[in-house]
């Protein structure tokens, strides 16, 4: 006691010897990070520093302190060629499908099922529909590929029941973007409900009670106190999915890709894996992935700055 | 809250539920469909396509599957990643998760930085891949595992879980001599077990249905896990590309067995369906909450 009496008035230097007594009592707790902090910097960070070979010829053979700098010249290529236009315009046209036809879905199913007041059919629904989000793409791509197939799939069959041409969705350049989101929608539509049903749970129940008594019917109810009290958490999903504008799910396009429909299928992560290890480009492919990562990045900030000059939270 | 009971009311209840009921039957008619086939004879399959329920039961196409060892080898694969996979991430994400959850710990800001940046910017494919290959890891089972090890996602819920636990029970533990370890091990993880089990289903999930590690890097296909065996079954010999990369030991196999691939690899996941349902919806809303 006495100590600490004498010592605080002038206390010149406790601050570092306090920190390395505080580190020193953490030490067992900085041992169990230890193995995370290693897992990120190997498996995450130096891919990140590798993305330097973006500016070299690498031959994996060389390495990358052997291998030749050669500045811009594979994002001079990227800019120049017609295939990556092409590519370009598939990927943008898939996240604008994800973001007109899939974003909205599970808002208007969450809303929907709000206005069930029977917990058992509630219950049941979300256990029907949260099911997909857990199954694999292949799942999902094989599923719909035995009930799809002109060679006996359930769907084309029924076509020709009622009279209809048989269609070849699988091979077809018309049919890929719309199975590509339908199987989108299959697969998250339900499990995408969690977040926005949590948003309606914590809505006043006052609220509602009052807009009765105005004279409010249930979908002006819906639409003028519900679909309020969800907005934020709506622009915060919002930009998170524009931040995966480039990042369409290399699994799902990959399992659809086939040289019948590579013309409107091939996306930047399917041509990076490509070009990349199939044909051994890699520092070109890297250049793309690179590409792809910081144009990603710069949206994620332009859409959160804008959501906070909306007078939104964005998401940091 | 009151029901409404004018006829708008009541219409709008009937619209509500027959959408409803319409959308999970869309859901989870294929699923059926799937299953009825695999247990059909192909003679039935074949003469009549709208099969809900097979007339004659068949395990046919379950004989042919597992008359050769693949699809065994390939499932025990899968089994065996799940289950390695699911221990070593989970030790992973607590020891960390829990040291990022003490206040008291200096640079914890800084590293938590670090864990939500890789959510942001990643090095990609082949950056990754040059690494995983220096590493000595191509090719083997190891590779279906380490560089997936820690989810930030999942870290992140564990943290914010961990976070949650009054202090006051730490420190008394601190008091009795437990150490950082005891304390986690003793008092923090078996307060956390729901937090534990969501995670460990989110982590045995992932495992399971992991493809694209296989396919970067696994060359062996003695190796592959069940989801690259049911692709090569069911999507490659569906009439497309051939030429890429077709196994072909496997001969071009007709609906019912697709079918019944595609009910095996399932499965497992429906049958820890029931468990993760009764947790997940939480762990996920733990995850969303900023911080």
């Amino acid at each position: 006691m006495d100590d600490i009496v004498i010592r605080s008035p002038k206390a010149p230097r406790p601050r570092s010897s306090e920190l390395k007594k505080r580190l020193w009592r953490n030490k067992y707790l900085y041992l169990m990070i230890v193995p995370g902090i290693f897992y990120f910097i190997i498996f995450k960070y130096i891919p990140m520093g590798g993305l330097v070979i973006a500016l070299q010829d690498y031959r994996p053979f060389k390495g990358i302190t052997g291998s030749d700098w050669v500045g811009l010249k594979h994002f001079e290529r990227l800019f120049t060629e017609p295939d990556f236009l092409n590519i370009l315009v598939n990927t943008l046209l898939l996240f604008g499908m994800n973001l007109v036809f899939y974003f909205p879905i599970p808002i208007i199913l969450a809303l929907m099922l709000n206005e069930v007041r029977i917990s058992f059919f509630k219950r049941t629904f979300q256990t029907l529909v949260y099911l997909p989000h857990f199954m694999s793409w292949v799942i999902i791509v094989s599923i719909s590929f035995v009930m799809l197939t002109s060679d006996g799939g359930i769907i084309n069959e029924l076509l020709v029941y009622f009279g209809f041409e048989k269609i070849n969705f699988l091979l077809s350049t018309e049919w890929f973007r719309p199975t590509y989101i339908l199987q989108v929608i299959w697969r998250e539509a339900g499990w995408g409900t969690i977040i926005y049903l949590a948003a309606i749970a914590s809505v006043d129940p006052q609220l509602y009670e009052a807009a009765r008594m105005d004279g409010a019917g249930r979908l002006r109810q819906v639409w003028h106190i519900t679909l309020p009290a969800i907005r934020s958490v709506i622009v915060i999903l919002l930009i998170l999915k524009i931040g995966d504008v480039l990042e369409l799910g290399f699994e799902h396009v990959y399992l659809l890709l086939n040289s019948m429909n590579r013309e409107v299928a091939e996306i930047i992560d399917t041509y990076v894996y490509t070009a990349g290890l199939r044909q051994g480009q890699f520092s070109y492919s890297t250049a793309i992935g690179f590409f792809k990562s910081f144009v990603g990045l710069v949206l994620v900030m332009l859409a959160n700055k804008l959501a906070k000059k909306m007078g939104e939270e964005g998401v940091y | 809250m009151v029901e409404d009971k004018s006829f708008g009311g009541r219409m709008f209840s009937i619209v509500n539920f027959s959408l409803l009921t319409i959308i999970a039957l869309i859901t989870i008619l294929p699923f059926l469909h799937v299953v009825a086939g695999s247990f059909t004879t192909s003679a039935e399959m074949a003469v009549k396509k709208f099969i809900l329920i097979p007339t004659i039961w068949s395990f046919d196409a379950y004989k042919f599957i597992f008359s050769t060892d693949t699809i065994f080898r390939a499932m025990g694969v899968s089994a065996g990643t799940t289950l390695i996979g699911t221990l070593f991430s989970m030790l992973m994400s607590c020891l960390m998760g829990y040291g990022l959850s003490r206040r008291d710990l200096d640079g914890r800001r800084v590293i938590m930085f670090m864990v939500v940046f890789t959510m942001l910017f990643s090095g990609g494919m082949i950056p990754t891949f040059l690494v995983v290959k220096e590493l000595g890891l191509i090719d083997s089972y190891a590779a279906l595992i380490i560089p997936s090890a820690i989810s930030a996602f999942n870290l992140i819920i564990l943290k914010n879980f961990f976070q949650n636990i009054p202090e006051g029970l730490e420190e008394s533990a601190k008091i009795d001599g437990c150490n950082d370890f005891g304390i986690l091990f003793r008092i923090v993880l078996p307060l956390s077990m729901p937090a534990i089990a969501t995670i460990s289903l989110f982590y045995a999930v992932t495992y399971w249905n992991t493809y694209l590690s296989a396919i970067i890097y696994l060359n062996d296909n003695a190796k592959w896990p069940i989801q690259v065996l049911l692709r090569q079954i069911v999507v490659l010999a569906s009439g497309l590309d051939y030429s890429s990369d077709l196994d072909t030991a496997v001969p071009p196999p007709d609906q019912t067995i697709k079918m019944a691939v595609i009910v095996v690899a399932t499965m497992p996941i429906l049958v820890v369906y029931p468990f993760l349902q009764k947790h997940f919806a939480k762990g996920a809303l733990i995850g969303s909450i900023k911080g």
